[in-house]
């Protein structure tokens, strides 16, 4: 086993520290090391999306990121972006809409979505329907998510 | 049922009670589960589509610091050649362990050889590389049409051909062959003016459920063994994990975490007698993850199929004689979805002479499993587009041919059962004046389709149980996994009996020591049958209810009634009191109230869908682009519409995957070469428009609010639909699944 | 997946150092999109990753309108599309940082890291070879430039030598009247390797009917990305029609040695070399009418 590295990140605001080893994804760290499990291993490639997260501002596959790489950045998930006391409008957007069925995609898709919203606050349904192409659903067909992203943006 | 009812809570759109924890990343699926003293397992699989296991070595294995136990078959208890009964039919004892672990041989790339238990999942994973298996590599037969060849390799040396009751002597791959007959075949074809015969072939695809398997087990040192997972019933997993282990039902605990999709592949179990055998060994708690490619090389797929289909009809459009040979690759083991795929070939019509050959055919894939209508998309791929054709032969709108054949309430199904009230012509008309069909279809290479579906559905065992609370909330206790928003629905149903709000009743489901026994979330059974469950066990608290107000006002129960939500008296004093304020006196008028029910419904009612698909075929590529999709389905009553909106976009979405690019690519070695999420194309949201999802409400008798299940049938019409859309804009019939973009380039003679 | 030891190399010089000391059982880290999967499939052995991404050269990202582009080989996707003068200036390139994998993967994922996994479908490979580019390699005996269409010498292989690394693509300014194309076939609309890719620019005359010179790559038909040499001379002082543009398409599909595999079969590929190459050609012609 190789030796274990001390890293220090920002997550959802919060200083964390933790040990992992080198070849430990970003992903893995999240949900073994710190059981922030919102983060889901679909593929485990970078070909499905349910590990979506930010980076330093940047929508990632954290199954393809180092823990060990994070070291000095910051990362947003799935469980830092409501408040206390609400939702934030994509999240109440999803479940409005019936944007989910067994959820297993939702944080990624959520990520990514805020990702987006972030990026362009009033996306066309082509570019939500390309900004998404790389997060899979295998339950709604997107019809019900496309809208809620829309929504969403039409709601901020 | 006939008129329209008016409902407080069914048909309205709530939040569902599991959402927040959904959006927020809260909810816990299988593989989030955490426990203290953790190790991870990891299984060793075949490199090989067929061998004689010669030896298994684990001793370097066992050496590997960090592991703690290894397993193979030899931990399985021994497994007879006998049959235990799973609920969900009779299934070979030996066949189940071997899918397990595999015994004596190896019978495709993927199966399962061993485990192993280690402090992280990167130490098991290497120890997997240190068990040296010694194979005798047999040739491999990968196609259902060449294992059943008489001179095909052999998978099972004692398999031979049960046909219609009789058993033959000389192995074979064909495990079974079935038959319905209904009228005179040859008579119905003599009666024919047109008749169409084609040869149709469909490729191996996934379920694609987004989460891979888990499991986690934990045997106390009482021999209390638990499992948590995700499953698509956890009383299934009980009891094959009991025939399995030979262990007995009283000792297994099944803890089912919530669950990212199953489609029907999550009702089998693979690595959860797999984590509970390395528990055993190793004194711990141990979680089996898959990875993505475990899942495709290890888990079922549903099967390719080779189906011929012929029907005739007369000048007018009346179809007289329909016949079919579905042949199935059941994989490894016996167990296709043939039987259902013979119970809906040639449902949706009233014909009178019909003949249904049907074969269950192994072959060195991985063991097939249910995926959505199984069976039902291969079928209707083929009927669905000889009756396009038989439309066009005709010189008839294939709507109106559909509509002049449609089965109704009184016609005999070919396998035997005579149709309650159905919903099929109704799916015909909605789909006729939908402006979809109505809008022009005229420009180059654009083309539309239309195909319809069936799908039986099923009832099966459900349990309920209500408590009520104080402040006139229910806590609703259900055995049903939650994979599409069923609490809701489930919820909806009790609470319009109650008159309450959906909000006021919190759903959970909870584990197998905690509730009656609840067959699987499956069958698209769980808001049919659960939800009756829940109306009948809402039913028992509005009784027992009724007496704790007869005896607040000391009157005879008799003398109560109940209508939306408030119970009042009638004879006598006028008397009256919601639900809310008698479940405050609960306490003072004796206690506690708990409603329960357990259901088997008979009455399921089948599902109906027709489906409109505009296509763009690009000729110079092969690719084919969907521009608009409409689908009409009979839902019977949409309890909670978004959902069932949801369920017939997801399924329509599946149909289309599985219509163009989905399917297994084998090496001749029985490899699979494309087990990922990258080369194994399913849908993005890039490929598709949105889904016109229109919901016919034709109320199922056999229900108490009319609800049909709607899960299953959506997936149904897609392929033979896209197929007939892709005539229509380049005039060529595709009969082979998937229609990729190679296939139409050779289709139209560009390669 | 393999246990390996992580360093964040901090200068070129430590860089190229370390490789030249651990050879082959070392590996570069940039996006990570590609060797992270392939370390965790055990595609590739190594005992050593070795981050890039906090020196300095490999994530420059300059443009200039007289001297061209230098764009460092850790620059990930997001931020080449993100610059407008790029955007216009180099449209083919940029018609590939857009479909390499999704969002997620654009915002790791580079073309420095697209080139040296030398895969043949790599997407950014031809429109660089078409933008003429050229690679600055660094080695323990100093820098070297090599053309792009001379990198890849196999599936998975480059040029690149012992303590080698690349540092930077330099793509010079275009000419006037010139513009360039992407595109690729794929059976769904993003998410997947390309079957076939290829990449065209051209250089017209003013009146904007004569092209004055072309340049056409391909991807995924042969063993390493292809320079069409022979087709995007064909085009040379040729007035723009379609049999002209035919005659490169046919020339093109001449040089293609696809094989069959899970993404295609050897026939449909080199039907979709003449397919992709017309559209190529007709994408960057239409791009430069379609400028001011």
């Amino acid at each position: 086993m190789a030796r274990r590295s001390h890293v220090q990140t920002t997550i959802n605001g919060e200083t964390v520290e933790f040990l992992c080893e080198p070849r430990q994804s970003l992903l893995e760290v999240l949900r073994d090391e710190l059981h922030l499990t919102g983060a889901k291993e679909g593929c485990n490639n970078g070909n499905c999306g349910a590990c979506s997260v930010i980076l330093d501002g940047r929508l990632v596959n954290s199954c393809l990121v180092l823990g060990v790489e994070t070291e000095g950045k910051s990362v947003e998930t799935i469980e830092g972006l409501a408040e206390p006391e609400t939702l934030h409008p994509i999240q109440d957007a999803f479940l409005e809409n019936a944007a989910l069925q067994c959820g297993i995609c939702t944080p990624g898709f959520i990520m990514s979505a805020k990702a987006l919203l972030d990026n362009n606050p009033n996306p066309t349904e082509h570019e939500v329907r390309y900004w998404l192409a790389g997060n899979l659903c295998r339950c709604t067909g997107y019809d019900k998510i496309v809208r809620a992203v829309l929504d969403a943006a039409a709601a901020t | 049922m006939s008129e329209k009812k008016e409902y407080k809570v069914i048909g309205t759109r709530p939040i569902r009670h599991d959402g927040v924890d959904k959006v927020t990343g809260r909810a816990i699926y299988g593989a989030d589960f955490q426990i203290t003293g953790l190790l991870h397992g990891r299984v060793l699989r075949s490199p090989h589509a067929h061998a004689r296991i010669v030896s298994i070595d684990t001793s370097r294995a066992e050496a590997h610091p960090g592991v703690k136990g290894v397993v193979t078959a030899q931990d399985l208890p021994t497994a007879e050649d006998k049959m235990a009964d799973l609920g969900e039919g009779a299934v070979n004892l030996k066949y189940l362990c071997d899918n397990i672990f595999a015994s004596d041989k190896a019978l495709y790339k993927g199966h399962a050889i061993a485990a192993v238990a280690a402090t992280n999942p990167h130490i098991a994973e290497e120890a997997c590389e240190l068990i040296d298996v010694e194979y005798e590599v047999l040739p491999p037969v990968l196609e259902v049409r060449q294992a059943m060849e008489p001179d095909a390799p052999i998978l099972h040396e004692n398999l031979t051909t049960s046909s219609l009751g009789d058993t033959e002597d000389k192995p074979t791959n064909i495990a079974s062959h079935l038959q319905h007959k209904k009228g005179d075949i040859d008579k119905g074809f003599d009666e024919a003016e047109v008749v169409i015969e084609r040869d149709f072939v469909t490729g191996t695809v996934h379920q694609g459920y987004i989460e891979p398997h888990n499991a986690t087990a934990h045997y106390n040192q009482d021999g209390q063994l638990t499992v948590w997972c995700s499953t698509q019933g956890a009383f299934t997993v009980r009891e094959q994990l009991a025939e399995i282990l030979q262990y007995p039902v009283s000792k297994i605990k099944v803890v089912p975490l919530e669950i990212g999709g199953g489609f029907g592949g999550k009702i089998n179990v693979y690595i959860k007698p797999v984590a509970a055998l390395l528990a055993k060994k190793t004194g711990k708690p141990v979680k089996v993850l898959m990875n993505r490619a475990d899942v495709f090389e290890g888990t079922g797929p549903t099967p390719a199929s080779y189906i011929t289909i012929k029907i005739g009809a007369k000048k007018d459009g009346k179809i007289t004689a329909a016949q079919t040979s579905l042949a199935f690759e059941a994989g490894a083991y016996p167990g296709s979805p043939v039987g259902a795929g013979a119970m809906c070939v040639f449902a949706p019509y009233n014909i009178e002479n019909v003949l249904i050959d049907g074969y269950d055919v192994v072959v060195n894939k991985p063991k097939s499993a249910p995926y959505r209508a199984p069976g039902a998309t291969n079928a209707a791929f083929g009927t669905e587009t000889v009756v396009d054709e038989l439309a066009e032969e005709l010189n008839i709108d294939p709507l109106e041919l559909r509509l002049m054949n449609g089965a109704k309430e009184g016609d005999r199904r070919p396998d035997g059962p005579v149709y309650p009230r159905i919903g099929f012509i109704e799916t015909l008309e909605a789909a006729k004046e939908h402006p979809h069909y109505t809008s022009a279809n005229g420009k180059k290479y654009h083309g539309r389709g239309i195909a319809s579906g069936f799908w039986f559905n099923i009832g099966l065992e459900s349990s309920v149980t209500i408590n009520v609370n104080p402040d006139g909330t229910i806590n609703l206790v259900e055995g049903s996994t939650d994979i599409g928003g069923t609490r809701a629905s489930i919820a909806m149903q009790a609470a319009e009996v109650l008159g309450i709000p959906a909000e006021s009743v919190n759903p959970t489901v909870v584990d197998t020591n905690s509730i009656g026994y609840t067959a699987v979330t499956g069958g698209s059974r769980t808001t049919y049958a659960t939800g009756y469950a829940a109306y009948e066990a809402a039913q028992d608290v509005v009784k027992q209810m009724k007496a704790r107000a007869a005896k607040l006002w000391e009157v005879d129960e008799d003398n109560v009634q109940f209508a939306d939500g408030e119970f009042s008296s009638i004879n006598g004093k006028e008397e009256q009191i919601s639900f809310r304020d008698l479940s405050a006196k609960l306490s003072q008028t004796g206690g506690p109230v708990v409603g329960r029910a357990t259901m088997n419904p008979a009455g399921a009612g089948g599902a109906f869908a027709t489906h409109v698909v505009d296509v763009e075929v690009d000729v110079d590529t092969g690719k084919v682009e969907i521009l608009r999709y409409t689908a009409t389905q009979d839902a019977g009553k949409a309890i909670h519409p978004s959902y069932v909106e949801g369920q017939i976009q997801g399924g329509v979405v599946q149909g289309i995957g599985w219509a163009l690019n989905e399917e297994y690519i084998y090496n001749d070695e029985g490899t699979m070469t494309n087990a990922s999420f990258l080369d194994y194309r399913m849908p993005t949201c890039l490929d598709l428009p949105m889904i016109d999802a229109v919901i016919v409400e034709v109320p199922n008798p056999g229900h108490p609010y009319g609800v049909r299940g709607v899960g299953e049938v959506p997936i149904v019409p897609p392929p033979a639909a896209i197929a007939n859309a892709i005539y229509d804009a380049i005039g060529i019939r595709m009969t082979e699944l998937p229609m990729s973009p190679d296939r139409l380039l050779k289709a139209m003679g560009k390669i | 997946m393999q246990a390996f030891e992580y360093i964040d190399a901090k200068t070129l010089s430590e860089a190229v150092a370390l490789l030249d000391e651990k050879g082959d059982k070392a590996r570069l880290l940039a996006g990570g999109t590609d060797l992270i999967v392939q370390a965790r499939e055990g595609r590739r052995t190594l005992d050593w990753m070795i981050d890039i991404k906090s020196i300095p050269e490999v994530n420059e990202l300059a443009y200039d309108s007289d001297t061209g582009l230098t764009l460092g080989a850790a620059v990930p996707c997001y931020q080449i599309y993100a610059v407008d003068a790029i955007c216009k200036t180099y449209p083919g390139l940029v018609d590939a940082t857009k479909i390499i994998g999704g969002t997620a993967i654009q915002g790791r994922a580079g073309v420095g890291g697209n080139l040296c996994n030398a895969s043949p479908a790599a997407d950014c490979i031809p429109p660089l070879i078409v933008l003429n580019s050229t690679c600055v390699i660094a080695g323990s005996n100093g820098e070297r430039e090599i053309a792009v269409e001379d990198f890849c010498t196999g599936p998975g292989q480059t040029v690149l030598g012992k303590g080698e690394m690349l540092v930077s693509l330099k793509i010079p300014a275009p000419q006037k009247n010139s513009s360039s194309y992407y595109l690729r076939f794929i059976p769904r609309n993003e998410m997947d390797i390309a079957v076939v890719g290829a990449g065209a620019s051209v250089v017209l005359d003013d009146a904007k009917q004569r092209i004055v010179s072309a340049r056409i790559a391909l991807g995924a038909v042969a063993p390493t990305p292809l320079f069409a040499e022979e087709a995007s001379a064909l085009l040379a002082n040729k007035e723009i029609s379609d049999d002209v543009i035919d005659e490169a398409a046919q020339a093109a599909q001449a040089i293609a040695r696809p094989i069959s595999d899970m993404r295609g079969t050897a026939e449909q590929r080199t039907h979709l070399v003449g397919v992709l190459t017309r559209r190529a050609l007709n994408g960057a012609i239409q791009r430069v009418r379609d400028a001011a």
